[in-house]
């Protein structure tokens, strides 16, 4: 393992976040803050239909009104198709996604023409007023349904919704091993098999999205103001689909309020937008509301999942072999294709097996485009695998942590262990960390409560749920991307400059957007140089003054952004221990570096880092040959992605009466390697956690037959409020990575991924004596109730 | 166009608004204090939570002509001389905010929470902010940050 350097002064404390002053005074600034002179709004018309012909659109009423200036519809606006960066295999068909639909509308929320006006209202007032004349077309917005013969076909062209398929055996970079097929022939293996329905989920980020246009018409450049997560993806995308040059564009995320995936995108609104700019000259505003967000802002998840284990009596888990099929929505989207592979070779999870094989299928229907959200792909395969463990521990009569153990990749193998699906994993000990979950847990007691329960025949029965969680991030390792087909990298860039009074701007490729990164690439830095943490200044999320970067998402900020940080700095001390040296009259290799002074060793004579910038900016007396400043940049290209791992436990009360599932704990045991500020790694597991038992109990979208988004609004799709989540148990285990100096991992989606199977397994587990075996999520309390009476039902 | 008067942070403010002005958007756009935000279009997030008259109120399902003659205090007005209210103390101390979107509103809730109820349990805090959503940080330290408020308050 690589050395893991000690923690010093900052990092490993909790250090306050230098974000909050701002933001807790209502200071900061998002998009919808933005007003510039002469700027006029943007209202979009949407088609009411999921799938319907375009006849004509008549804009005249909406031109007509006052304070209305222009309308416009594909035809007036020359619009490329967004582009699709994840051409998974040759069999992806990619549909041109126009930012304004010309044709017909495939999903309900699908843009048609856009409104420009002189306030917010009166471009709402307009858009009202565009008659579309509409052709409405069946429509279909369920999987199975959409791969059926005679479905009404999203994309004629293709003639059929069936958007390609990939798989582990024919498209992997790396070998997998396999085949399954002997394992599930073996008559003496004990085999399960099982289906799962994944909901659609609806982000939900607390700001909507929102884009600012400020044209420079003399200069012929543009500055885009965007609620995005990816900035400098975003800028790339729009010169590609625009045709300006990158010198006349840039793309600011001012403070941007969540994103979970939603913000990672390349959004009609913002080719949209670009390109009134242009045409009218003038700073052009748009900002989504919440019911315009669920239709246009992409969703996340759905899909079925055929999982089947194969093990030995004694619970020796021999194979796993898995089908998916993906809904993709209308569109396939930047990543959409993409987004199951992230999954792919976790589906296996934590534990070690002979054999293994994925094939997954993406399908189109008449529903907004899918993408990322959170843990995009890795949830997907954590639930599978958590929900079939515990199936086969029932079907074996085998206590689910007892089957887990046995299947666990042995602790010794690490690090550097290459898993059954083919890649390798970092470093993990996942028998630590189960151990230390059932402790805080107190598992027997808890075992007990449970039975007592059932032998008083209580209303309120007790379910335990385990999920022991895998997963990989930290996007990524671009030679794997590229053996991927993803059309970029997955490295991230930072710089590091003293400034002539000694005090620090940090420049970062990352866009972070609530992960505190500002807080912990200061103790980074802070720490490394000797410096004050208040002396470090952390810019982001604007291609005007930051190094090309890769943005934020794939929990990549601190394992990649942060590790590029470090190896900038490194280089900017190297460069100073020169100049010291020059200046102590001294052999570099003779020189100590700590808490900012470089010393000579065995002497009292010291220089210290901000005497140095100082001098390094006069440039009076310099090195021959050493350029003036203490400045360096590093981009850094991840070897290997990082492997977070942890165990999960939920604790339910199943009211047997009303179906009503209340958690009454939930403790999380996580390893993320080394933690440079806790107090925002537990922050992150916090949200994460609530996310996942959002997806567990309470949210999911959901199309009527016509295709009409029947949770439209914030009040018919349930977001958790503060009384529907429980506090949290937190707790670690400390694995360093041993792909990079620091010994990180990240951790930003490892709540989402750990928690569903970890809630749906303990409700399961509490009607499991009643005859109980499978549970549908979000388990609603009809769906409880109904599962308990269809179980009595079913008794002899 | 209407005519009204209201006092907002302690400044007495007079300003035209078109009858369907929400008081947000007369807060955001016309009053220029945008640290209210808007986060959805069905009263259901909170993250427009502004006080009236000292009790908390969804400023996105209000009219502005319904302030006429009423007292709004919002987040800008919390803090007194540059010094954070105890509350926004609170929450950057208790790391209650991620992103933020929310904080403002949160923050208004919280403390016409503790104004009806200095000292509320646990329960009874999520209970009292039922009306405001975060997507970041699970309520965990939201509900940390309002008990750490009202025991610097006692």
């Amino acid at each position: 393992m690589a050395t893991v350097e000690k923690p010093t002064r900052f990092v490993g404390s909790s250090q306050l976040r230098k974000e909050d002053p701002e933001l807790v005074t209502g200071s900061a600034t998002f998009v919808d803050d933005i007003t510039l002179p002469g700027m006029l709004w943007l209202g979009v018309v949407r088609s009411p239909f999921a799938h319907a012909r375009i006849g004509s659109i008549d804009v005249s009423k909406a031109l007509a009104l006052p304070g209305v200036v222009a309308a416009y519809t594909s035809a007036d606006l020359e619009l490329s198709p967004l582009l699709m960066a994840w051409q998974i295999n040759d069999q992806v068909k990619n549909p041109p996604h126009n930012p304004l639909t010309k044709d017909k509308a495939r999903y309900a929320g699908d843009a048609v023409a856009v409104v420009v006006a002189e306030s917010r209202a009166l471009a709402k007032d307009g858009a009202l007023a565009v008659d579309v004349d509409w052709e409405p077309l069946p429509a279909v917005t369920g999987i199975k349904e959409a791969l059926a013969e005679g479905a009404p076909l999203v994309h004629e062209e293709f003639g059929t919704n069936d958007a390609g398929s990939w798989s582990i055996a024919g498209d992997s970079p790396v070998p997998r091993r396999g085949p399954t097929a002997p394992f599930f022939d073996d008559p003496e293996l004990v085999k399960i098999s099982e289906e799962y329905y994944l909901g659609r989920l609806i982000p939900n980020a607390m700001e909507p999205r929102g884009v600012v246009v400020d044209p420079n018409v003399a200069m012929g450049e543009f500055t885009v103001y965007s609620a995005t997560q990816i900035p400098h993806i975003l800028r790339t995308a729009l010169v590609i689909s625009n045709g300006i040059p990158e010198a006349k564009l840039r793309v600011v995320a001012p403070d941007v309020g969540g994103g979970f995936g939603s913000k990672l995108e390349v959004y009609p609104e913002d080719a949209i937008c670009l390109a009134v700019a242009q045409k009218l000259g003038r700073p052009i505003k748009w900002i989504e509301e919440r019911s315009e967000n669920y239709l246009a802002t992409l969703h996340g998840r759905e899909m079925f999942q055929q999982i089947e284990l194969a093990a030995t009596r004694d619970g020796d888990l021999k194979a796993v072999r898995v089908k998916l099929t993906a809904s993709m929505g209308a569109y396939l989207r930047l990543v959409s294709p993409g987004i199951p592979m992230l999954g792919a070779w976790l589906y296996h999870g934590c534990y070690d097996c002979d054999a293994y094989d994925l094939e997954y299928t993406n399908v189109f229907t008449n529903t907004t485009f899918t993408d990322a959200y959170r843990g995009a792909g890795r949830p997907e395969a954590t639930y599978a695998i958590e929900r079939a463990m515990d199936a086969l521990a029932r079907e074996l009569d085998l206590d689910p942590v007892e089957l887990r153990r046995k299947n666990f990749v042995p602790t010794e193998s690490f690090p550097n262990y290459t898993i059954a699906s083919g890649l390798t994993v970092d470093s993990a000990d996942y028998h630590g960390t189960l151990d230390k979950c059932l402790e805080v847990l107190d598992y027997d007691s808890a075992r007990a409560d449970q039975r007592a329960r059932r032998e008083r025949s209580d209303r309120k029965l007790l379910g335990i749920g385990f999920s022991t969680w895998i997963e990989m991030c930290g996007l990524a390792p671009s030679r794997v991307l590229s053996a991927l087909n993803y059309a970029a990298g997955g490295w991230d860039a930072a710089t590091v400059e003293l400034m002539p009074t000694g005090t620090v701007r940090v420049l970062t490729g990352v866009s972070p957007h609530g992960q505190g990164s500002e807080t912990v690439f200061a103790q980074i830095v802070a720490d490394q140089l000797g410096v004050d943490y208040d002396d470090v200044d952390v810019l982001h999320g604007d291609t005007g003054t930051t190094p090309y970067g890769m943005d934020t998402y794939g929990s990549r900020g601190v394992a990649v952004g942060g590790v590029a940080l470090h190896a900038a700095t490194e280089r900017v001390i190297a460069k100073a221990r020169a100049l010291a040296a020059h200046e102590l009259e001294c052999a570099e290799e003779d020189l100590e570096f700590s808490g900012g002074n470089f010393t000579v060793k065995g002497t009292d004579r010291e220089v210290g880092i901000k005497a140095l910038a100082f001098s390094s900016w006069t440039a009076h007396n310099l090195p021959d040959g050493m350029e003036p400043g203490l400045m360096a940049t590093h981009l850094y290209d991840p070897p290997n992605f990082s492997w977070p791992n942890g165990a999960h436990c939920c604790l339910v009360e199943v009211d047997q009466l009303t179906g009503a599932v209340e958690i009454v704990r939930y403790i999380a045991v996580d390893d993320c390697g080394v933690q440079l500020n806790p107090m925002l790694v537990q922050g992150q597991v916090h949200g994460g956690v609530a996310q996942g038992i959002a997806e567990a109990l309470y949210e999911e979208a959901i199309y009527d037959g016509e295709g009409n988004l029947a949770t439209g609004t914030m009040v018919n799709y349930l977001v958790p409020g503060p009384p529907e989540l429980p506090s949290f148990e937190i707790h670690d285990t400390v694995t360093p990575s041993p792909t990079n100096p620091m010994g990180v991992k990240g951790i930003g989606e490892a709540g989402t991924i750990a928690a569903p199977p970890a809630v749906i397994n303990a409700v399961i587990d509490a009607l499991s004596h009643l005859g109980v075996h499978s549970m549908e999520r979000p388990a609603t309390p009809e769906r409880v109730w109904r599962a308990i009476q269809e179980a009595k039902e079913g008794r002899p | 166009m209407r005519h009204v008067a209201l006092t907002v942070n302690g400044q007495r403010t007079e300003l035209d608004v078109e009858p369907r002005q929400l008081l947000v958007y007369a807060l955001r756009e016309q009053l220029g204090l945008t640290g209210t935000n808007v986060g959805c279009d069905t009263s259901s997030c909170g993250a427009c939570t502004v006080l009236v008259d000292g009790e908390s109120v969804k400023s996105c399902t209000v009219l502005a002509v319904q302030a006429d003659g009423h007292e709004v205090t919002t987040i800008e007005g919390l803090g007194h001389d540059g010094e954070l209210h105890p509350m926004q103390q609170a929450f950057r101390e208790n790391h209650a905010l991620q992103c933020g979107y929310c904080t403002p509103g949160m923050i208004m809730a919280a403390v016409s929470l503790l104004a009806d109820h200095p000292d509320p349990t646990e329960e009874e805090i999520r209970h009292g902010l039922e009306g405001n959503l975060c997507r970041c940080t699970g309520y965990h330290n939201i509900v940390k940050a309002v008990r750490a408020a009202a025991t610097a308050g006692r």
